[in-house]
């Protein structure tokens, strides 16, 4: 049995394993944050979405990053509100109400245009809507009207690409283009510089008020892209890995260790023990696993501990009994064990303190190489549909990559994302699982 | 030789049979391996015995079933008195402390996970002794006796790090702990060194005499026999074919089979490279089937035709104190 | 035969390289070997008497360090040979070997008589039906019954199986077997039965053997000269006649008063203390750390010195 630090010591000599374990605490530590910095409560209400929480993304795009391998540049998405700077409100009273000079600064860098622009406005009036108009001014200086009107409800929605009267004045040209273009281009062509939007609201109570927010849906967002419910994929990517590593951790452990109890019973016992045991195991080998699960998680309960539950309890009686009783026959017949018996150990003293030591070095490399199986089985169950159906997983992502047509579509970084770190917790496990496996049976070295 | 002789010997056996079933893919049966069929000793406090055979002649049957790892099929174990068979659980635990048993195999009979300390704290946590003071007060006096000193080098030693000798004085330590009355030694020896073995057979024989302790010391190496042994014993598939005390046997060996084991025995001579050794042709017989009447007649240079392959021999005493079980002795 | 020995073994060294440093197994072995000779080499475990095995027959692991000295067969010296040239014209043609526990190191899944032809099939070149044929004239040698070619491993005792080994390596007609510990597992009855059957083969078929064990009693049975090796050196060759009487060198002397004795009154007495490791061997004699007659000169290592035919590695013979 080595302790500790001579195993750590050992481990240090294989690169592999080096990258094994600097991944896996990586994984880990980023698992830890995340649930610290997004408590599972908020993680659900964050992915269970919906229009009020995921307003200011656009739909499906890709990560900001991924301008820095395009000679085009796409637009970033940007938001400015007057909740959030206050400074750019500036208001004077005027008659009962007061008149609010709002000033939007921003550059635009991009060589495409943005999805769309949006004004939303949330005001608070008694009979008398306040009046709105808002100009906008490009980098050349040419001005354009945006908008003229009185606001009708507390909250509301100034689509650019959708107003009829800026239409006509753009002569038929969608905004979010003919706004930022260079003018009598052909193609339409972006102008860069510096923007800005002036906005003069009048309203005409005393206790009336306006925020305005302007969002520039842009065809990038965030260190991981959106999704078609306009998501943040990162939440969901963040969160996954938890997810993930304790999915798989919580099934490799419980399943070993429980084999493990299980073939010691049997290879000691002997007899009709042995016999139950291994038949047992024979048949449950013959059941389909996946259909199995699917079958429980679509007639039954898809949460995440039911699934973890059934993976445990049916692949207990797996092959790797099989394999840990041969071991446990062979232990059985050393002549430590016969003298054990000579000075009165008890039958349960002998299989605690004598034949489970003997089977740590088989099982711990088992348990670390077979960590990344139970992972993807989560993912794969995720993509079948059966996934957990409030936690945001990798196998979610992917599922909903798959059915909203990511691939047919280009929007590659989708799929990707949550592929490439199921890939890496995979090889971290298993590099780190086959340098111990080497550590601890030596006859392997060679290979 | 023995102290003093009280009334009840320290452990009678009285025609013991140790059967095994055969069985056929785990349930027909298929007949029995005879390992012990019918054998009768005293031993007496203090005695040390020596049980001589080859393999497959029973000894080792016949201490597992002393040591209580193997049942008997027919026949009595006595120990003070009292039959084996009839034990409760709790007179088998205390029995079981009373028994040492040293194995063959040094380093199998260590666990290799466990350090010198944990290995001989091992009886004593069995045995109830809770007190972790005590235990280590016990160890190492265990190991003072066997030799293995200063304790401190090895207390925290694995077996692998020790050499076989010194292995094998771990198994002795742990044999003692207890503080046994008899000691079952089953080739203590034939795994180690030729000059390691007069070491350690010389340490066995040096915890006897202070402990007065029995010890039933097995082997098929003779030569060994006479420095640590008073009485012996040969055994033959499964029967004691002849008992007595040592010198007896070597002058006067009374059994064909006695005299094939001492004339295959060597002794360090240059002239044994000049003749053949005369030998029982053959081998050993099956213990399934074993063979009708005197198991080693088809094998004796003067089995008697008619008496020896159709009647079991009975035992004859020829001389005071030495028995043999063969038809040429029938008074 | 000739003038010159079948075997001379001229400064024969074989190191390992280990984790834990040098293991210098054999260490400058020097002894001749006779035709129609059998020399025992006793030893300790852990003195280098495997590795010297393994030495001459070349039977190297990857871990060596440096194999050197000089090996002569019948006059041809060895070490200049390639392996594939060592393998085809020494290596179970002129020299074989019987290793440690070679009855567990049959082959379970064929046939013994299989086992003991191949190495006619290979080396020699005939066909299955002539090498079997062979093989089956090697079991009348060692003893087996000749129908014992169709059984398989396990259904034969130790005994028979250790003939066996003894078959596979006489069946190509070598002029050296090397045989290592050849009883250590087996009754009184059986190995007095294998030596028997050893001493048949050196008459009938004159070959001579190398035979490496601890066991000095039983080497008796064979020996003609006895070499003794500790610590990976060669302290005393003689013939075995004085040697079991009255050997020289101290740690023999030492050895045969470890030997319990049935015929004797003699009460054995062991060696205080152990062998050095082959890691970290002393400066010097090496045996004088255990030695009672060692004095200032044994600080310095012995060379070899002859009185009465007999060669003793051990200052007290200057």
């Amino acid at each position: 049995m080595k302790t500790l630090q001579r195993t750590l010591a050992e481990l240090a000599q294989y690169p592999s394993a080096i990258f094994g374990l600097l991944v896996i605490g990586l994984l880990a530590l980023v698992s830890i944050y995340a649930v610290i910095a997004i408590p599972y409560q908020q993680a659900v209400d964050l992915w269970r979405g919906g229009e009020k929480i995921w307003y200011k993304t656009p739909k499906m795009v890709p990560p900001a990053w991924v301008n820095f391998f395009r000679a085009k540049k796409l637009p970033d998405t940007l938001s400015l509100s007057t909740v959030d700077t206050p400074s750019i409100k500036q208001s004077a009273a005027s008659g009962d109400g007061q008149k609010i000079n709002i000033t939007f600064d921003f550059d635009f860098n991009a060589d495409e245009f943005p999805q769309e622009l949006s004004f939303y406005f949330t005001s608070t009036f008694d009979k008398k809507a306040p009046f709105v108009s808002a100009v906008w001014i490009a980098p050349d200086g040419r001005e354009t009207r945006l908008v003229d009107y009185a606001l009708q409800s507390p909250k509301q929605t100034f689509r650019f690409s959708q107003d009829k009267k800026l239409l006509t004045r753009l002569f038929g040209k969608l905004p979010q283009e003919a706004l930022f273009a260079v003018p009598k281009s052909d193609p339409l062509t972006p102008l860069k510089g510096k923007y800005q939007i002036q906005l003069q609201i009048t309203t005409f109570e005393k206790a009336s008020t306006v925020d305005v927010e302007f969002v520039q849906y842009g065809k990038v967002y965030g260190l991981a892209g959106t999704d078609h419910q306009r998501r943040d994929l990162l939440i969901a990517l963040l969160w996954g890995m938890p997810v993930a590593l304790s999915f798989g951790l919580i099934a490799a452990l419980g399943t070993s260790l429980a084999s493990m109890v299980i073939a010691a019973f049997g290879a000691w016992f002997g007899g009709w023990v042995d016999e139950l045991i291994q038949r047992i195991t024979e048949i449950n080998l013959v059941l389909p696993f996946l259909s199995i699960l699917i079958m429980i998680g679509t007639f039954y309960d898809r949460s995440i501990i039911t699934i973890l539950t059934a993976t445990i309890l049916l692949s207990i009686f797996g092959g790797s009994i099989k394999g840990y009783r041969a071991i446990f026959l062979q232990v059985r017949e050393m002549p430590y064990i016969e003298a054990a018996r000579a000075y009165g150990a008890s039958d349960a003293r002998i299989i605690i303190r004598y034949l489970l030591p003997r089977i740590i070095p088989l099982l711990i490399p088992a348990l670390v190489t077979g960590i990344p199986g139970y992972v993807f089985l989560e993912a794969s169950l995720a993509v079948l549909g059966l996934g957990d159906p409030v936690l945001p997983t990798w196998g979610k992502i992917i599922q909903d990559a798959e059915f909203n047509g990511a691939l047919f579509n280009g929007m590659y970084y989708w799929i990707l994302e949550p592929a490439a770190l199921l890939m890496l917790t995979g090889l971290a496990f298993s590099m780190l699982g086959f340098s111990l496996d080497r550590i601890f049976n030596p006859r392997l070295r060679g290979l | 030789m023995t102290a003093e002789k009280t009334t009840t010997p320290l452990l009678q056996v009285k025609d013991l049979h140790v059967w095994f079933e055969l069985r056929r893919w785990g349930f027909s049966h298929a007949g029995y391996v005879k390992a012990v069929d019918g054998v009768t000793f005293n031993l007496d406090y203090g005695e040390s015995i020596a049980v001589v055979g080859e393999s497959g002649c029973g000894k080792s049957s016949l201490m597992r079933t002393i040591l209580g790892i193997n049942k008997p099929t027919s026949g009595q174990v006595l120990f003070e008195g009292r039959d084996l068979t009839r034990f409760s659980r709790a007179e088998w635990q205390s029995y079981r402390a009373k028994v040492g048993y040293v194995q063959q195999d040094p380093f199998g009979a260590l666990p290799p996970f466990m350090n010198i300390q944990q290995i001989l704290e091992e009886p004593l946590i069995v045995h109830g002794i809770k007190d972790a003071a005590e235990r280590e007060r016990r160890v190492r006096k265990a190991m003072e006796e066997v030799r293995l000193t200063p304790a401190d080098d090895f207390i925290q030693k694995f077996p692998h790090m020790l050499s076989g000798g010194q292995q094998q004085r771990v198994v002795i330590a742990r044999a003692i702990i207890l503080e046994p009355k008899i000691v079952v030694a089953d080739e203590p020896v034939s795994m180690l060194d030729a000059s390691v073995r007069v070491e350690i057979l010389k340490l066995l024989r040096g915890l006897q005499q202070a402990h007065n302790l029995a010890v039933i010391y097995v082997t098929h190496d003779l030569s060994t026999v006479r420095y640590f042994s008073e009485r012996v014993f040969v055994m033959y598939a499964g029967n004691t074919v002849e008992k007595a005390p040592i010198d007896s046997l070597l002058q006067n060996p009374l059994h064909p089979y006695s005299n094939a084991l001492l004339d295959a025995t060597s002794d360090p001579d240059a002239n044994n490279a000049l003749t053949y050794r005369e030998l029982p042709p053959g081998e050993p017989p099956s213990l399934v089937n074993p063979p009708a009447g005197c198991r080693f007649h088809p094998r004796c240079p003067k089995a008697i035709r008619g008496l020896c392959d159709v009647e079991k021999p009975a035992e004859f005493e020829p001389e005071n104190g030495h028995q043999t079980a063969c038809w040429l002795y029938k008074a | 035969m000739a003038d010159q020995p079948l075997l001379r073994l001229e400064n024969l060294t074989l190191h390992f390289r280990t984790g834990k440093g040098t293991v210098k197994a054999v260490d400058g072995v020097n002894f001749d070997l006779d035709y129609k000779q059998a020399v025992v080499v006793l030893g300790e475990s852990g003195c280098g008497k495997s590795s010297l095995a393994k030495a001459i027959l070349r039977l190297l692991p990857r871990n060596v360090e440096t194999y050197g000295g000089k090996v002569y067969l019948e006059g041809q010296e060895l070490m200049s040979l390639t392996d594939e040239e060592y393998r085809k014209q020494v290596r179970w043609v002129r020299m074989s070997m019987v290793p440690q526990a070679a009855m567990n190191a049959l082959n379970p899944v064929l046939k013994v008589g299989d086992q003991v032809a191949e190495p006619m099939i290979v080396h020699h070149n005939v066909s299955r039906e002539q090498a079997l044929e062979q093989a089956a004239k090697m079991f009348q040698h060692v003893g087996v019954p000749a129908d014992f070619i169709d059984r398989y491993a396990f259904e034969l005792s130790g005994g028979m199986r250790q003939r066996v080994a003894i078959a596979m390596a006489l069946v190509t007609a070598p002029s050296l077997i090397i045989l290592d510990e050849p009883t250590s597992a087996l009754d009184v009855i059986t190995q007095a039965n294998i030596f028997n059957v050893l001493k048949r083969i050196k008459k009938e078929l004159e070959i001579s053997f190398i035979l490496i064990t601890h066991d000095i009693a039983t080497s008796s049975e064979l020996a003609d000269r006895v070499a003794v090796m500790y610590a990976g050196q060669i302290v005393e060759v003689g013939d075995a006649m004085t040697f079991f009487q009255e050997p020289y060198h101290p740690y023999s002397r030492m050895l045969m008063a470890s030997v319990p004795r049935m015929r004797s009154n003699q009460e054995p007495e062991f060696i205080v203390g152990q062998p050095p490791s082959l890691l970290d061997l002393p400066a010097g004699c090496r045996f004088a750390a255990r030695c009672p007659l060692r004095f200032e000169k044994c600080a310095e290592e012995p060379p070899v010195f002859q009185k009465d035919g007999h060669l003793v590695k051990c200052w007290k013979y200057a």
